[in-house]
């Protein structure tokens, strides 16, 4: 059952979604600090600025492809299968965990900067695969969530609810 | 290991930044439109081209880029929810709306980071 807020109450009772959004964003923008850490090409802001020929960005490409893969598989789980799920569990994981995760900014960032570097191949590269990357493993995520979530469910039977 | 904890600040405020601005935007433009992503991934944007920019004319050092650029916009602004939103307006057969909100995003995304370089070059 969902108790819908009343007006008055909505400052209340946003409190709590809004730390679980922080912590979660928290935590996604440390997974992709780390990332960026890890494999160091393009996508690091100090690298690809006027370094002659900028390496790709491949690591924000990725971060972001999967992220929208996840994101896809997060949604069918909390819509179609865990409907009884906490309700603080969508904000932390989907707003918070894959919104810090995934980045928009760096995306047309890279991009702008790879046209700055006089590498216009790359730049639209980037500006495309991007969008199609992150597209299709939306979708993709969608697709496998449903797949995997119907046969477990034919199995496990009448599982979840809850309250 | 200071960059770290300046990098999980920055996503710590920006995320529920991004997340206000969507329940503001829903209370206050009742649109079917994706208002809330869509301006927080174009306030990022134009932030983003400032500070790399800022950083590069020597104004923000490393602390600066991990807090505000690595943290705040990248948490701020959001691929995950903006595949979605568009995923959703296909699935809905809104494919024109879908095609549109994409391209608007990347377009103004792109001209905004430029915009944001352009206003630190002439502070700098």
């Amino acid at each position: 059952m969902h108790l819908h807020p009343h007006p008055d109450s909505t400052v209340g009772s946003r409190a709590p979604v809004v730390a679980a959004v922080a912590v979660g964003g928290a935590a996604g923008a440390l997974l992709r600090y780390g990332a960026s850490r890890l494999w160091r090409n393009g996508s690091d802001a100090a690298l690809l600025w006027r370094t002659g020929e900028a390496a790709f960005p491949l690591t924000t490409l990725l971060i972001n492809v999967v992220g929208c893969f996840l994101m896809g598989v997060l949604t069918v789980a909390l819509k179609e299968r865990f409907t009884g799920a906490p309700r603080l569990l969508n904000p932390f994981l989907g707003t918070g965990v894959l919104g810090g995760f995934t980045t928009f900014s760096s995306y047309t960032d890279d991009t702008r900067r790879l046209f700055e570097n006089e590498q216009p191949g790359y730049a639209v590269a980037n500006l495309l695969l991007t969008v199609a990357g992150a597209l299709t493993a939306v979708v993709l995520g969608v697709v496998a969530a449903r797949l995997l979530l119907t046969r477990s469910r034919r199995s496990a039977g009448g599982e979840g609810g809850g309250s | 290991m200071g960059e770290w904890l300046l990098v999980l600040a920055g996503g710590a405020v920006g995320a529920p930044a991004r997340y206000l601005i969507g329940t503001a935007t829903k209370e206050h433009l009742r649109s079917s439109f994706h208002w809330g992503t869509f301006l927080a991934n174009m306030a990022a944007a134009l932030l983003l081209g400032f500070l790399v920019q800022a950083g590069t004319e020597g104004a923000l050092g490393a602390s600066g880029q991990a807090l505000l650029s690595t943290g705040f916009c990248g948490a701020l602004s959001t691929w995950s929810t903006f595949s979605n939103e568009v995923h959703s307006m296909a699935s809905a057969r809104r494919t024109a709306g879908a095609a549109g909100y994409v391209f608007v995003t990347v377009a103004l995304g792109l001209g905004l980071s430029f915009a944001g370089m352009a206003v630190a070059r002439a502070l700098w």
